[in-house]
């Protein structure tokens, strides 16, 4: 059995203890809910989009340690990013949760795209039911883009 | 308190899964209310009849199937005395608790409300006898109404006769699978012939652990599942009085509950087949059988004593040991209460705790336990869910309370 220390990386508990980015955008900032039907976890994600821009973002809800970790990680990573750039981060942060594409192939670590901190939820794959944990937040900013 | 006679570490010992150890130690499995574990017993008597009876049930002359049928039905007549129900035939094998309550509602429910009818149901349910009279809400038009909890998780009987008025069915858990309270069952079911509304029992979380007489209780429908008592999943019991089951409409439609078809309609077979479409989980009935043969052996008075005496224990450690650092919902009074517990730790979200739990091979669910409308009223996403049931111990809680303990080593709160 993986070590826990795999999983409960300190980077990720300073997250937890210390979410980055909560809070609300009042409209029309885009707002999407995101619930992890497993476990009853729910997390609130808001962009303001400007010019292909997110300018601002803030998350909200209840959750583990692992998804909100994740989903502050992600609004710092987000934060003054191009769309297109979050697209591809986004894509680059699924392939390292061994999460397949559209097509069920898996996605190429594409090397422009630099996860920073974000490296710290890799030992989550070693836990396969808290991958939903960690994509929650993910998922929940990718239906947030579609709104925009 | 008086203590359960029973030789735990003997019934440990006739469940092979519970042997096992994983990376070297052994496994404490707390996860009973959501599936328990099987004895020997159970797992012998399903190879036994795979290897020398197996064959189809009721449609066939030779005698290998006659024998077959024997064991399947007998099956039955095994349910029948554990519930204490009058006849056999008021007792259908269906897929599991879940079924057995769409049955009632899709085929009791459909044949006899109307839009404006009430349904009342309580705080403490299980989706499972939540939303299969959600969609006659929709479909029909329906009302529902919910029995509210006291803040020791209890059903706060204060209002019943109100919320009964008018009322066409009254339909509760007699154990809660999240809070481990027990309901007035008898009570319940008087309260609602009164009001004129037909009594229908989540039986799911209670009949693994106490004794279940359903002619004691005047109830009117028992839904149960065969894999949370012993038995194999695959196979679950709806018992319903005669002259209710004779009245109702079929469920599924098929091979086995018909007694005619034609080109223009069909005739219904008698019950239970009435209700027993298709072919039914036939080695699961010879499971089932063999886990209420386990269950008697036991002597169900012992098992509810011991569980007691278990739920005593675990109360009086967690709090002392954790004080106000652990919030055990539902009732202290273990006179009223099973030996389920969810609780919250130190803060600590239940995956994180159970995750943590799991490096000691202590097994807890967490999660919203399928009674997300109870979890919005105790005000939580989730819980953490120790769940303990006759094959645990008193050793178990303590291994439980080390466990809790290295979690706040990690977590540091
Ligand atoms: C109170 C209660 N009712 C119904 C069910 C549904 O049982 P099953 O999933 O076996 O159909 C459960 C199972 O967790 C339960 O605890």
């Amino acid at each position: 059995m993986p070590g826990l220390e795999d999983l409960y990386r300190e980077i990720i508990l300073d997250h937890h203890r210390n979410p980055r980015n909560r809070g609300e955008l009042a409209p029309p900032a885009s707002h999407a809910v995101g619930h992890n039907p497993l476990c009853g976890d729910e997390i609130d994600v808001y962009l303001d989009v400007t010019d292909g821009i997110i300018t601002d973002v803030k998350v909200g809800g209840q959750g583990c340690s692992i998804s909100q970790s994740s989903a502050s990680m992600m609004s710092q990573a987000v934060k003054g990013k191009p769309v297109d750039e979050v697209r591809a981060l986004v894509r680059r942060f699924k392939g390292m949760m061994s999460i397949p594409d559209e097509d069920g192939n898996p996605i190429e670590p594409d090397p422009a795209v630099k996860l920073g901190d974000l490296e710290a939820l890799q030992g989550v794959v070693k836990f396969p039911v808290r991958i939903k944990c960690a994509t929650l937040a993910w998922n929940t900013l990718l239906e947030a883009l579609e709104q925009g | 308190m008086t203590h359960s006679s029973l030789d735990i570490a003997a019934v440990k010992a006739q469940f092979p899964l519970l042997q096992r150890e994983l990376n070297g130690s052994p496994l404490v499995y707390l996860d009973s209310a959501n599936t328990s574990q099987k004895p020997r017993t159970v797992i012998d008597a399903m190879t036994q009849f795979m290897e020398h009876s197996y064959a189809p049930i009721n449609r066939s002359a030779y005698q290998l199937a006659a024998e077959a049928t024997d064991q399947f039905e007998g099956a039955r007549t095994k349910v029948r005395r554990f519930i204490n129900a009058r006849r056999d035939h008021e007792v259908v094998f269906t897929k599991n608790a879940t079924e057995s309550l769409n049955l009632v509602a899709y085929s009791w429910g459909r044949a006899n409300l109307a839009a404006g009818d009430v349904v009342v149901l309580t705080e403490m349910e299980h989706h499972a006898n939540i939303v299969p009279w959600h969609m006659l809400v929709q479909e029909k038009g329906i009302e529902l109404r919910w029995v509210p909890l006291t803040d020791d998780g209890q059903l706060d009987l204060t209002d019943l006769s109100t919320l009964l008025d008018g009322a066409k069915a009254f339909s509760f858990t007699a154990m809660s699978n999240v809070l481990g309270t027990i309901t007035p069952v008898q009570q319940l079911c008087a309260a609602a012939h009164a009001a004129g509304a037909i009594a229908i029992v989540d039986g799911c979380q209670y009949v693994p652990h106490n004794i279940t007489d359903v002619q004691a209780w005047d109830a009117d429908f028992l839904a149960f599942s065969s894999h949370k008592l012993c038995g194999p999943s695959g196979i679950g019991v709806l018992w319903g009085r005669e002259e209710l089951l004779d009245a109702m409409p079929p469920f599924l439609g098929g091979g086995n509950m018909i007694a005619d078809v034609r080109f223009d309609g069909f005739t219904t077979a008698p019950l239970p087949a009435k209700f027993e479409a298709g072919t039914p989980p036939i080695t699961e009935a010879v499971g089932l059988g063999a886990a209420l043969d386990f269950l008697n052996g036991l002597g169900m008075a012992n098992v509810r004593q011991h569980e007691m005496d278990v739920a005593a224990y675990a109360i009086s450690t967690l709090t002392e040991r954790f004080g106000d650092d652990i919030q055990l919902h539902g009732p202290c009074n273990v006179e009223v209460r099973g030996a389920t517990f969810s609780f919250a730790f130190r803060g600590i979200h239940p995956h994180d705790l159970s995750q943590v739990l799991d490096q000691r091979n202590v097994c807890v669910r967490a999660g919203h336990h399928c009674a997300k409308p109870l979890m919005r009223r105790l005000g939580v996403n989730a819980t953490a869910r120790a769940s303990f049931y006759v094959y645990n111990d008193t050793h178990d809680v303590d291994v439980l309370a080390d466990a809790l303990d290295s979690a706040t080593d990690i977590f540091g709160f």
